[in-house]
């Protein structure tokens, strides 16, 4: 039980310190105190943000696995993070000098409101298959991102579109990434009440017979995925597959008993961003590839491999 | 006592459960038997709060299970569904110690611990404790979700077609347990049954469903008779008494 905490945090610690000692800027090089304005408005907070939003992403991945009852649904594939870009959009003509906290709750009833849809056409749908689920939430979201395409597209803002859909912390600086921390709040209160979407995940019926109260539970947990999903769009923008793979991997091997495994997902969420974006800052600079994209390629390639080995445990 | 009070349930204005009234005394292993579509897990499901009804009334030792906080009944009554597929992998452990979910809200104390023991043994699942159900065979699961079921030790416990999908060995061997929860720890215990011979062999009471209607309710000497059969299930049969034991041949 200790053991995947043993290793995982020296492992992030020291992915963090190479994160913090990347960049083009050189730490050591002037010693008028420029090295250390580097790392206290740049290099720390871009650190900072990348653990946040990947403990939060992967945490939400797992939380939406139970409530979906569907192992291949994350925000990603099931038309929150679309959600979320349509709510920010919408900010951004309605009242564009809200500031971005009050954006980001826009993006976050958005986000609850497409993914609450999410959930109901799941109720309607009689059959399903374990591939229909994610489908389904693909097609949500296309069509919720094509009405976001359109708009931007008629006030040209297809640029803010491509920001918020694309995760890059290339622009993090202090004072700019903060409202991530509103999605580490959160991962703590889905870890206080890990429990219960334990036994969401055992589906209604068991969940009802322990007595839990099953719409509840549902809530606060579209509501904690709603946020985080609205933190990292408002702020970093998307990271695609996080929330699928690193909550199918924890749970190959340690089972889904999230009062135990939830650390284990934040703090590998935290890991495989940190990485990605280290291998994204290293492989053309002084140039760097968004951490989206790298995530995309490894997340894409890594979840393939799930998809056929794990065929028998997808519902 | 489980106390059902007119209780209808109806799909697109076909009653699925008819104005079925009924009371089980605490104590004892009954039976619902019944054709296809008679109604029988839909009544099931009701009792448990699983499902809303449209009109009527359980009680559950004096609990309106449609007002009752769904922890209170989950101290009180217990479910067990044929169709446990659950997303989340857990350990039969795991699984078992979630049967204590009413009590202690997933902070397991020592007497919880000490249920979860005693049930995993019961069932004989300690070589497996600490696989996942997806390593299991589906009899070693099926006792997995009974041994949740026995930790969350309620003094009522249904069980919905318990015996699907099990090879004859582990048929006997669940409806033995289940006959020892009624024998041996006092528990009420109410089984959806298809096979008449399994009901007729393990019930201290039959009760029969038709077409949502209550039909027949009684002993299993008094329901085991062909002219009852045959007014249940619509087909001929004879009635030989082996032992203690009535069996009916259908296949003559």
């Amino acid at each position: 039980m200790m053991k995947p905490a043993l290793i995982a945090i020296p492992v992030i610690l020291l992915l963090a310190a190479v994160s913090v000692f990347t960049g083009v800027g050189s730490l050591a090089a002037a010693d008028d105190g420029r090295g250390w304005f580097l790392v206290v408005e740049s290099r720390l907070p871009r650190t900072l943000a990348l653990m946040l939003a990947g403990a939060g992403l992967a945490v939400s991945g797992t939380i939406m696995q139970m409530l979906a009852r569907n192992r291949f649904v994350e925000p990603s594939t099931a038309g929150t993070a679309e959600s979320a870009a349509l709510g920010m959009l919408l900010a951004v003509l309605i009242a564009p000098n809200l500031p971005v906290a009050g954006k980001m709750v826009c993006a976050a009833l958005t986000a609850l409101a497409g993914t609450a849809l999410f959930l109901q056409i799941l109720r309607r749908i009689p059959l399903r298959s374990a591939l229909m689920v994610p489908l389904i939430g693909l097609m949500l979201g296309g069509v919720v991102n094509a009405i976001t395409t359109f708009i931007a597209y008629r006030y040209d803002l297809m640029q803010s579109m491509g920001a918020w859909m694309s995760g890059d912390f290339s622009v993090v600086l202090r004072r700019r990434y903060e409202l991530l921390w509103i999605g580490l709040a959160l991962t703590l209160v889905a870890y206080a009440t890990a429990a219960r979407f334990t036994v969401i995940g055992m589906g209604e019926a068991i969940a009802r017979n322990v007595g839990l109260n099953y719409d509840r539970v549902v809530a606060l947990g579209l509501a904690i995925v709603s946020m985080v999903t609205a933190t990292i769009v408002a702020t970093v923008g998307m990271i695609p597959f996080l929330g699928l793979v690193v909550p199918n991997i924890v749970s190959l091997i340690m089972g889904d008993n999230l009062r135990r495994t939830l650390p284990v997902v934040a703090v590998s969420g935290a890991g495989l961003v940190l990485a990605c974006d280290i291998v994204g800052r290293l492989l053309i600079a002084p140039y760097e590839i968004p951490v989206g994209t790298v995530m995309g390629v490894i997340g894409s390639l890594i979840f393939l491999q799930l998809l056929l080995s794990r065929r028998s445990h997808a519902g | 006592m489980i106390e059902i009070h007119e209780v209808t349930k109806s799909y697109g204005g076909n009653a699925v459960v008819d104005r079925v009234s009924l009371t089980l005394p605490a104590g004892g292993l009954t039976s619902i038997i019944g054709p296809n579509g008679a109604g029988k897990s839909t009544l099931l499901s009701i009792v448990s709060r699983l499902m809303p009804m449209d009109t009527g009334k359980v009680l559950v030792d004096g609990l309106d299970v449609s007002r009752t906080a769904g922890d209170v009944l989950a101290r009180r009554l217990s479910i067990m569904r044929q169709d446990n597929h659950i997303t989340a992998r857990l350990s039969v452990r795991d699984l078992v110690a979630f049967g204590r979910y009413p009590y202690s809200k997933g902070r397991l104390t020592a007497a919880d611990a000490e249920h979860i023991e005693r049930s995993i043994a019961y069932l004989g699942l300690e070589p497996y404790q600490n696989r996942f159900l997806d390593e299991l065979s589906g009899g070693q699961r099926q006792r997995a979700f009974i041994a949740m079921v026995l930790c969350q030790d309620t003094d009522y416990m249904l069980f919905d077609e318990p015996l699907n999908n099990l090879d004859i060995k582990h048929a006997v061997e669940t409806m033995k347990l289940l006959r020892r929860l009624a024998d041996d720890f006092d528990k009420t215990v109410v089984v959806v049954l298809h096979d008449i011979n399994f009901a007729s062999a393990y019930s201290d009471r039959i009760v029969a469903m038709q077409a949502g209607r209550l039909a027949f309710e009684g002993s299993p000497e008094d329901m085991i008779v062909p002219s009852r059969l045959q007014a249940i299930f619509d087909v001929d049969c004879r009635v030989h008494a082996v032992g203690e034991t009535r069996l009916v041949n259908y296949f003559e």
